[in-house]
């Protein structure tokens, strides 16, 4: 066991295109903030104090997506000034909802939305973080979890691995002894292809898994939603299924085109 | 227990009204047993604390088929008219998460804060004969061997067993074909065959063991004529006859030995999903991961286990990397285990042919088809026949 002596490390939570929702699960931490901030140095956190000191960062918290030019360029400064690099929540870790644009075209949106256009900087894609750097750990989930931000931070601190699985949201869900709601109800759950930590939140109250924590770590997107057609789930419920808060995690991204290009065939076939 | 009269002696069978079975409950409770069994909660028979008859699913019975599960009303009001659910009793005996011990930082060293474990003594209600098997089997990967499981072993020596013969075979059960059902003959204290016949609802019990005995004195009862007896092997008889599935077994371990590049896995790698719920619901299935967790400042940590499950990637995770990455080599792992080398390595199938499996996989994957795909096809390899598509 490391026994920790000196300096304090420092703590920096920066947020890019995102909802803020991540750093309030921060902030929620009611109970252990006090412990964290007895630990750490919190070094940068605007959405918890003005006071900033100077990096370089021991830990890095980030949220959000990188949407913009100028987040292009923020986020390899953050990376720079940062020893280790956690992508926090879907945004950062996937692209977020915000990446429904990813499948649209922006400027037609822009045209749409704004009454001068000409002043939004944007990139054609809302894109996670490792696109643009090296991360360190990403933590998903929108919002991400309590335990599973505390822990990172714990471990962090006393310099051993995070336990961060990385399986499907369904062991959990054994685990809690729920009885499954795609067996048992008939639910179009996304338990089987997405990654555990929300602590099975919506299977315990009946309800099927949305995926929000995204893509497990070898998900069967096509096996699972051959089943729900089975079960009589639209290819444009399925499509809409894959394509939420983490619509362009990889995995879910393809999902959602698959069953998008079902849907145009169906159409035109009805057409 | 020497000296005390025993009403039935072990072997016998008595019969017990309905009313009975209360009474049982009752004097199981005054002895400080939690009672655990059969309960409809969330649209599924599970597992759970018992204090009344009035808790088991009177009047339901499920349908299950590969990948569905539902409930529907009996015409009776049998007490134990239903197959297994999702739950086995691998969960009082091998807790899903358990701690296993704490340590607090003592300077440069550790103070070791063992568990004050006093887990309950558990009177397992409902228990049937696929589930003594799996009970068994766990039994002697816990406990036979030179490394015991103190966290099992102290619950299992605890724990009484009432099992219940089956008069229903689910949809996915094949019990027959691994030997292991449906009447139980052996691991309980009392085994009881529920009779509802000619405006009649009674119990047939089989005494166990001299403690099943001493239990069922407090309970009113007499003992079986000839036409009671019949009518509970008759049932038990009916059931084995209307087994959803079928396994060949015969030399099952070898054939799965020499068909590692079976093109079969390769089709069930395509279905598979990798989530784990076949292995979660297997009663056998004993794996667990092992995780030490400590709290920020660096104080407190514990150690806490976990079931694990040999789909997932951390699995195999081996000098850096995890060794069976893809899920054709999870599933044949998963197959040829339970089936397979486990009676090598065990003694027994490590399949008792619950249907569990094939009932709470998401997409339906069926053991019994799988390993039949196989044997109908023994010997082809990946390349060497046409594959569809
Ligand atoms: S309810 Fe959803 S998360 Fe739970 S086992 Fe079923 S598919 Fe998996
Ligand atoms: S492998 Fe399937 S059928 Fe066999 S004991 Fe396990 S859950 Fe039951
Ligand atoms: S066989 Fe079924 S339950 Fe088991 S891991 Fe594959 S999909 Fe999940």
């Amino acid at each position: 066991m490391p026994v920790r002596t000196g300096r304090k490390p420092k703590l920096a939570v920066w947020k890019f295109a995102s909802c803020d929702g991540c750093q309030l699960t921060l902030l929620d931490c009611e109970d252990e903030l006090l412990a964290i901030a007895g630990e750490v140095e919190i070094a940068y956190f605007l959405e918890a104090s003005r006071a900033i000191v100077k990096g370089p960062y021991d830990l890095s918290v980030v949220e959000g997506s990188i949407s913009s030019p100028e987040q292009v360029e923020a986020i390899r400064k953050v990376r720079q000034q940062s020893k280790f690099l956690v992508a926090m929540g879907a945004c950062a870790s996937g692209g977020g909802i915000q990446s429904l644009r990813n499948f649209a075209d922006v400027k037609e949106y822009m045209q749409a939305v704004y009454p001068t256009p000409e002043y939004v900087r944007t990139l054609d894609k809302s894109l996670p973080m490792s696109a643009y750097v090296p991360v360190d750990l990403e933590l998903k989930g929108c919002s991400p979890s309590k335990a599973q931000l505390l822990e990172v931070i714990s471990a962090f601190l006393n310099g051993r691995r995070p336990n961060v699985p990385t399986h499907s949201v369904c062991v959990d869900c054994k685990r809690q002894g729920i009885a499954c709601v795609i067996v048992a109800l008939g639910l179009p759950c996304l338990g089987p292809v997405t990654q555990t930590g929300c602590g099975v939140l919506c299977p315990s109250h009946r309800r099927a898994c949305y995926g929000c924590f995204g893509p497990m770590e070898t998900p069967n997107t096509e096996s699972l939603g051959a089943w729900f057609t089975l079960m009589g789930v639209p290819s444009d419920s399925l499509m809409r299924l894959f394509r939420t808060f983490n619509a362009y995690a990889p995995a879910f991204k393809e999902a959602s085109e698959r069953y998008a290009s079902a849907e145009a065939t169906h159409s035109h076939d009805q057409g | 227990m020497a000296g005390l009269p025993v009403a039935q002696p072990v072997g016998d069978r008595a019969v017990m009204e309905r009313e009975g079975l209360q009474r049982l409950l009752e004097i199981l409770g005054a002895r400080g047993y939690q009672i655990v069994g059969p309960t409809f909660r969330d649209g599924a028979i599970l597992y759970d604390e018992l204090t009344s008859i009035d808790d088991l699913p009177v009047g339901w019975t499920d349908d299950q088929e590969g990948g569905t599960y539902r409930l529907r009303r009996r015409t009776d009001q049998a007490l134990f008219g239903y197959g297994v659910g999702p739950h086995s009793w691998k969960k009082f005996l091998h807790p899903a998460v358990l701690r296993l011990w704490r340590a607090r930082r003592d300077g440069l060293g550790f103070q070791f804060i063992p568990e004050d474990e006093s887990p309950p003594r558990y009177a397992l209600v409902g228990a049937r004969s696929c589930d003594l098997h799996a009970i068994a089997i766990q039994d002697r990967v816990f406990v036979a061997g030179p490394y015991v499981d103190p966290a099992y072993k102290v619950r299992r020596e605890n724990a009484l067993v009432v099992a219940v013969n089956c008069e229903h075979a689910g949809g996915t059960c094949f019990c027959v074909s691994m030997g292991t059902g449906p009447k139980a003959t052996f691991g309980f204290d009392l085994a009881l065959t529920e009779v509802l016949e000619a405006g009649r609802h009674y119990f047939v019990v089989e005494v166990g063991t001299e403690r099943g005995a001493e239990i069922f004195r407090g309970v009113p009862h007499r003992e079986a004529r000839a036409e009671e007896r019949d009518a509970a092997e008759r049932i038990v008889a009916r059931a084995a006859e209307r087994m959803g599935r079928v396994m060949d077994t015969t030399d099952i371990n070898h054939l799965l030995y020499r068909n590692p590049e079976h093109p079969r896995w390769d089709n069930v790698a395509g279905r598979c999903l990798t989530c784990g719920n076949c292995t979660m619901v297997c009663p056998t299935c004993f794996c667990f991961i092992v995780e030490d967790v400590n709290d920020l400042t660096g104080e407190v940590t514990e150690r806490v286990r976990r079931w694990d499950v040999c789909f997932t990637t951390q699995f195999t995770y081996t000098a850096g990397k995890p060794l069976r990455l893809s899920a054709r080599s999870r599933y044949r792992q998963w197959l040829t285990h339970k089936v397979g080398s486990w009676i090598d390595q065990f003694g027994t199938s490590g399949c008792v042919g619950c249907g569990r499996c094939i009932t709470w996989c998401p997409v339906a994957i069926d053991i019994t088809e799988e390993v039949r795909a196989i044997r109908e096809t023994d010997g082809a390899r990946v390349g060497a026949v046409e594959r569809p598509g």
